[in-house]
């Protein structure tokens, strides 16, 4: 879920001193004067990835219409402005600059995509706004290129390599295994980070790489490397990828005769890969995500519930990751005491423990949540809730 | 025993390109033409079984014939409209002829249908039998058998109908052919027919065995198959399945000894050496240019 980083920063550096120019009087930080809070939303409402924007939007609309009947924060009801970044980084960056200029909004959350997210970092910096992306996981959000953390950026989701922690402790404590294999998809950063932090922390954890190969994005035959690694004999295989490749690979591993657990991340969630793989070969194979509409525990069924009275369908993760970014800038919001960007950045970077729908979240220096993730198997092509695995 | 099963998925690779290069060699026997576009008319093949089977509800095999009469028209049609005036032309302004009719076919089809992949009804289900410790599966004994059918017949169609001699005759001297009361066109056009349909076939049979077809799953696999031909000898119908089945099973060993990320490579690679020490490819004999 990376969107071209340079280019996005380019345009982003050079609208912005545009703009900055123009009207330098907007340094400071904008406030909800009144009786109500404004707040921004800059989504990916069209474009390629619009579904994950629309779905965050019914998430923050479920949420701030909750507040709201509930007396808002601190009396004060929430305003929600929307603005629709076109899937477009360039579009999210200008979305950014209106949000804050011109409707003076305290905080924005969005994008959906890191890419589009990043866009707008600088903007949300120079106007002290705070930037709170539900699903923006890779880590350069929150942390520049030279390693500085980006102040007034934070995230309702987990990142990427935190996926890999939590499926080696799935594999070694869950499932009892003690060798595992790595089969990544080597084009992909996202997956190589996965892998890296997979066999890392599976080691840690007492467990042995047997082997580990690589594939790139649009290969079709996999079928090679799966012999090289069913003879080296793992109990579980671990492939951080994306649904199209892992469709192919997970369908020509069974039809090799490897019947071992197989495991990947947040990638392989799309209805795609059952159409790929076959409902039968997905058997035994489990997938790493940020929320379940199953899961048993009280406040995300509560959601379900809720969710699915309001909009007549069962939420998706994109939803409840929009829904938690509320409640994330609320108690923000309440802790800060005051309506203010800067006060709200110190109080979301200092966050400790507050339950949400998708897990109870907790910030690090990096502003990376340290929060739970959920592990679904695939049961008859349908994404089962199998258990949840705190970091 | 993983080397027989290496072994096996070498061969399932090399027969689909051993079908597409037979293809190529054809065309280019006949009338000296790299028919770039013949790695769509593969990509075409396999929608073509796809929607044959999904929204037809045809038998696999009946799809399979199906799909290869349809694009054998389709590789007549792209003969007559786009070559045929070109035959008297310069080789590079076909050549280029070629390359602009294959992104024709790849972007026209994004444009009628979209982008997004197919996944292709599984018709077989998944079985498999034991051989020696290696795992077949019966997908990859059909795909063995009809490539070797399909590669019968050519050899038949060639060596032992009118039609085949006219084209062995065209492809050794055109003009001689033609006072002879050959209809070259109607030759050119057979072999085009023919050609075509090998690709059809082999695009139903990809989608069968790889599950995921997208339009623009025909570059790699023509690409592949080209390099095929070029190492069997182009122009020799022998030469592109052997030297389809070498290619395959060299890529299969590549990544069989963990070198999974040099595969693509390794095809080029073999490629470039040929066209170095060995232009004219295993059966080629070395001919000298006439001044």
């Amino acid at each position: 879920m990376k969107k071209s980083k340079f280019a996005s920063l380019f345009l982003a550096s050079t609208v912005i001193l545009g703009t900055l120019a123009a009207c330098g009087d907007t340094g400071g930080s904008s406030s909800g004067d009144g009786d109500t809070i404004k707040i921004g939303a800059n989504l990916e409402l069209s474009g390629p990835v619009a579904s994950y924007g629309s779905s965050e939007l019914e998430g923050i609309e479920m949420a701030i219409e909750e507040i709201n009947a509930d007396g808002g924060i601190d009396g004060k009801e929430i305003e929600l402005t929307k603005v629709d970044n076109k899937s477009d980084a360039a579009e999210a960056t200008n979305a950014a600059i209106k949000l804050t200029d011109q409707d003076e909004v305290v905080a924005i959350i969005g994008a959906a995509t890191s890419g589009n997210t990043v866009a707008q970092v600088q903007v949300a910096g120079d106007s002290k706004t705070p930037l709170i992306t539900p699903s923006g996981t890779s880590p350069t959000v929150t942390v520049a290129e030279d390693g500085s953390v980006n102040e007034y950026a934070f995230r309702t989701s987990f990142i990427d390599p935190f996926q890999g922690t939590v499926a080696a402790n799935f594999a070694a404590n869950e499932l009892g295994v003690k060798t595992a294999a790595v089969y990544a998809d080597n084009s992909s950063d996202y997956a190589k980070g996965l892998a890296a932090s997979f066999i890392e922390d599976f080691e840690a954890a007492g467990g042995t790489i047997v082997a580990e190969e690589s594939y790139v994005a649009k290969d079709t035959d996999f079928r090679s490397t799966l012999t090289r690694l069913q003879s080296a004999d793992a109990e579980f295989i671990f492939i951080p990828g994306y649904y199209e490749e892992v469709g192919l690979i997970v369908k020509q591993a069974r039809e090799l005769g490897i019947d071992v657990p197989l495991m990947g991340a947040d990638g392989w969630d799309s209805p795609t890969i059952v159409d790929l793989a076959g409902a039968d070969a997905l058997n035994n194979t489990y997938i790493i995500n940020h929320y379940s509409a199953e899961d048993p525990d009280g406040k995300a069924k509560e959601f379900a519930d809720k969710f699915e009275e309001k909009y007549g369908k069962l939420p998706n993760s994109f939803n409840a990751l929009g829904y938690d970014t509320v409640y994330l800038l609320k108690d923000a919001i309440e802790r800060a005491g005051e309506v203010d960007g800067e006060k709200i950045k110190d109080a979301l970077a200092s966050t400790d423990g507050l339950e949400l729908v998708t897990g109870s979240y907790s910030v690090d220096e990096n502003h990376h949540p340290v929060k739970s993730a959920t592990i679904l198997e695939f049961v008859d092509g349908v994404q089962v809730f199998n258990t949840k695995v705190n970091p | 025993m993983e080397i027989i099963q290496q072994i096996l998925n070498g061969i399932s690779v090399g027969s689909i390109y051993a079908l597409i290069a037979l293809g190529y060699t054809m065309v280019y026997g006949i009338i000296k033409l790299i028919n770039f576009a013949h790695g769509d008319v593969f990509m075409l093949g396999a929608f073509i079984g796809f929607y044959a089977i999904t929204q037809f509800q045809m038998n696999f095999f009946v799809a399979l014939i199906f799909s290869m009469a349809i694009t054998a028209l389709i590789g007549v049609l792209i003969e007559r409209i786009a070559y045929k005036r070109l035959r008297n032309a310069t080789r590079i302004a076909a050549l280029i002829t070629a390359i602009g009719v294959s992104l024709l076919i790849e972007y026209g089809f994004i444009y009628i249908r979209g982008a997004q992949p197919e996944a292709y009804p599984d018709v077989f289900g998944r079985q498999s039998v034991s051989l020696f410790g290696a795992t077949i599966d019966m997908k990859a004994v059909l795909i063995l058998s009809v490539s070797v059918i399909l590669m019968l017949l050519l050899q038949f169609i060639v060596h032992k109908t009118k039609t085949g001699k006219a084209m062995r005759a065209v492809s050794h001297d055109t003009e001689a052919a033609k006072l002879m009361g050959i209809n070259v066109d109607n030759t050119i056009s057979a072999t085009f027919a023919i050609g075509s349909a090998l690709a059809g076939a082999a695009g139903v049979i990809f989608g069968l065995y790889y599950t995921k077809i997208d339009p623009l799953m025909g570059v790699i696999p023509g690409l592949k198959a080209f390099v095929a031909a070029v190492l069997g000898g182009i122009g020799i119908i022998p030469g592109a399945m052997v030297g389809g089945l070498i290619l395959g099973l060299v890529e299969t060993f590549v990544s069989a000894i963990g070198f999974s990320l040099w595969r693509d490579a390794a095809a080029f690679i073999i490629l470039i050496l040929i066209l170095i020490f060995r232009p004219s490819g295993i059966f080629g004999k070395n001919s000298r240019e006439k001044v």
